[in-house]
């Protein structure tokens, strides 16, 4: 720590880049995205509208220098949807700047970080708030302000943030489509300070031969609420838990191992949750480059059920098959589907991609909720199977 | 010392360290062609580390074409236990820049990847046993691009022909290993610097199903370095073709670069 400060303050010279940096780099990806919901609304006051529109924008710009070991770098997303879905937002991915060091690096202002091995949930994965309006499945983060001090060697690494800036959950207006039916309130928080306390996470990951493994701690606001009710709604309270978290993956040939599995306490009774699961991959089916791979995973959350909105993953199977073409258009196919133990609820997610030409990108996706018997997020969004076309064009 | 990325190289036949001169001996044309591939390889021994810059074209059928472009970055690890490593960072197509790929290549394993996916700042460990597939949808599989150490085929020396101007060694390899898209590859060197010249492999049933052209050497210091390769797939009629710039070689990479902690932090 000490000779990174002395590295900021350019008592020291910088280090050589390992990285081939370019100084300034701008990309970008503009989408425009049709979506088409199957069914009539279930609930009171949601629209009866079935046909949305909406445009995205992606944007990264960033300047490096010292030869790489400094760089700057902004990356705003933008959703505009008109037709009142309540999906426009606007959100900073990235805003950070960031010093290579040799065997170090220092992180400071807004950035995105994954840990995790698994496909169908990342119990991990908590420095990041999901971003609802783009996927109620939590693949899309919003970013999180930090301050990131890395240490790494040839096969391992620590990571300590510092986590200022609390960002809640943004959740669709009532009676807007996959919007929950009871209107969701201000968010509260318990502790001291609010919003505005100050969150502490740490991770070792290594890698060794076959195996791939992180251990990861976390004191703080819990990026998933607690929807507790009040009067006629919803409130999300935002809990101080302490969370414990393991990831591994081991790699035998074309079969991946993965497990994720926390422990965590602070919000109701400490509580356990597992995804555990295989991959399986085949390679040059039907004779050309075309690639399968299957998966299945188990999930298991321990947690209270207060009320179980909270998390459909208490007890769910996970079955997945991904099939790339291997052709020039790199042609890829998706569908996933989750399945609850304990009542009949489901969802299925089906995704096809291709590429024409250098920059434009079409991506079909089908999102298909069911419930009869369930008490959870999939039963009040049974209503709200939906069909999406969208056209990227990347520069 | 196990190449990894040999094609993307320039260079295609891997070996072992260092054998004594080629004798002229039609006797034992196994021995003969190993000996060849072992020269090959020593001729090629040393680099310490290399960047490089390439185009990739792929082109189909009717003579549609895409373009990829990729930096890549690679280390020597000396000594018959230390496989080398790579990075390939792709910087086009537009939504796939800031892809990266990272190669510990093993000696008498499956080599280790990992994938690093910039949009979820995600980095992925990835099976490598695949072989048979396609290099992000190129003529070239990764068996291709990885190939292995010189213990995992056996050699048959063919004879002397002349081919791209020059007199070539013409030796036949065959897999040991499993799950190979070949049953064998043939293999023009030239005499005067054992460069690859021209490679043809043959499917499992034994036809021929992809012709690899080496061309334009150049020489950096002792080493030789094909600036194109041509891909051409026989069967399905598309090609792919590598364009390379210059390379630079000792530029003081050191392991941690290509340490999979450090893959964010790539650009």
């Amino acid at each position: 720590m000490r000779r990174a400060l002395a590295t900021i303050l350019g008592l020291l010279p910088a280090v050589s880049a390992p990285a081939l940096a370019q100084e300034w780099d701008f990309s970008g990806t503009l989408g425009a995205e049709a979506r088409y919901f199957t069914q009539v609304p279930e609930w009171p006051g949601q629209t009866s509208r079935r046909f949305y529109g909406s445009f995205s924008f992606e944007g990264r710009g960033s300047f490096g220098w010292n030869g790489g070991a400094d760089e700057i770098a902004v990356a705003p997303f933008l959703r505009w949807s008109p037709n009142g879905d309540g999906r426009s937002h606007a959100d900073l991915r990235e805003a950070y700047w960031r010093h290579l060091g040799e065997g170090w690096s220092l992180t400071v202002g807004v950035d995105k970080v994954f840990w995790g091995v698994a496909e169908s949930r990342n119990p991990v994965d908590i420095v990041n708030q999901d971003d609802v309006l783009e996927d109620i499945g939590g693949s899309e983060k919003l970013g999180q302000p930090m301050l990131r001090l890395g240490l790494f060697g040839d096969s391992w690494a620590v990571d300590a943030f510092v986590l200022p800036g609390f960002r809640p959950r943004e959740y669709p207006t009532v009676g807007a489509r996959l919007a929950s039916p009871i209107p969701i309130g201000p968010p509260v928080y318990t502790g001291p300070n609010g919003r505005g306390n100050v969150d502490f996470a740490l991770r070792f990951s290594a890698s060794a031969g076959s195996w791939d493994i992180g251990l990861s701690a976390f004191a703080g606001t819990s990026r998933e609420p607690v929807l507790v009710p009040a009067g006629a709604g919803l409130v999300p309270r935002y809990d101080r838990i302490t969370q414990f978290g393991l990831d591994a993956q081991y790699t035998a040939g074309d079969w991946l191992w993965k497990l994720e599995a926390i422990t965590r306490s602070g919000q109701g009774p400490r509580f356990e949750a597992v995804t555990a699961g295989f991959e399986k991959n085949f390679y040059g089916i039907g004779g050309g480059g075309g690639d399968l791979a299957l998966l299945a995973e188990i999930n298991y959350d321990g947690r209270e059920k207060v009320l179980s909105l909270a998390t459909y993953f208490d007890k769910d199977l996970f079955l997945g098959a991904r099939y790339s073409l291997g052709d020039i258009g790199s042609t890829t196919f998706q569908a996933g589907a989750l399945f609850d133990r304990d009542s009949d609820s489901r969802v299925l997610k089906v995704e096809a991609q291709r590429r024409f030409g250098e920059e434009w990108v079409l991506e079909f996706t089908g999102q298909f909720l069911s419930s009869t018997n369930g008490n959870d997020l999939v039963a009040l969004l049974r209503k709200e199977d939906y069909l999406s076309l969208v056209l990227k064009r990347s520069f | 010392m196990k190449r990894i990325l040999l094609v993307l190289f320039g260079f295609v036949i891997p070996g072992l360290v260092a054998v004594a001169p080629v004798r002229a001996s039609a006797q034992d044309a196994a021995a003969r062609g190993l000996e060849i591939a072992r020269e090959a390889d020593r001729r090629d021994s040393g680099w310490k580390d290399a960047r490089v810059s390439l185009t990739m074209i792929l082109q189909d059928r009717k003579g549609n074409t895409r373009e990829r472009k990729l930096r890549m970055m690679m280390l020597e690890v000396p000594g018959e236990t230390g496989g080398d490593k790579s990075i390939a960072i792709f910087d086009s197509p537009p939504d796939l820049k800031g892809t990266v790929l990272l190669t510990h290549a093993k000696v008498g394993a499956d080599d280790d990847q990992w994938l690093f996916l910039p949009s979820l700042k995600r980095v992925k460990r990835i099976s490598s046993s695949n072989k048979t597939g396609a290099f992000f949808g190129s003529e070239f599989t990764y068996e291709d691009i990885a190939a292995p150490e010189v213990g995992k085929f056996t050699y048959r020396y063919l004879g002397k022909e002349p081919c791209a101007g020059q007199t070539c060694y013409k030796v036949e390899r065959k897999p040991k290993y499993r799950n190979s898209g070949y049953s064998a590859i043939v293999s023009w060197f030239d005499t005067a610097q054992y460069r690859p010249q021209r490679m043809d492999y043959y499917d499992r049933k034994g036809r021929l199903l992809k012709v690899l052209t080496l061309s334009g050497y150049r020489k950096y210091g002792r080493l030789w370095r094909a600036q194109v390769l041509t891909m051409k797939n026989l069967k399905t009629g598309r090609t792919t073709i590598l364009k390379y710039g210059p390379w630079k070689f000792g530029t003081g990479l050191s392991a941690a670069d290509f340490s999979k902690a450090n893959l964010r932090n790539i650009r």
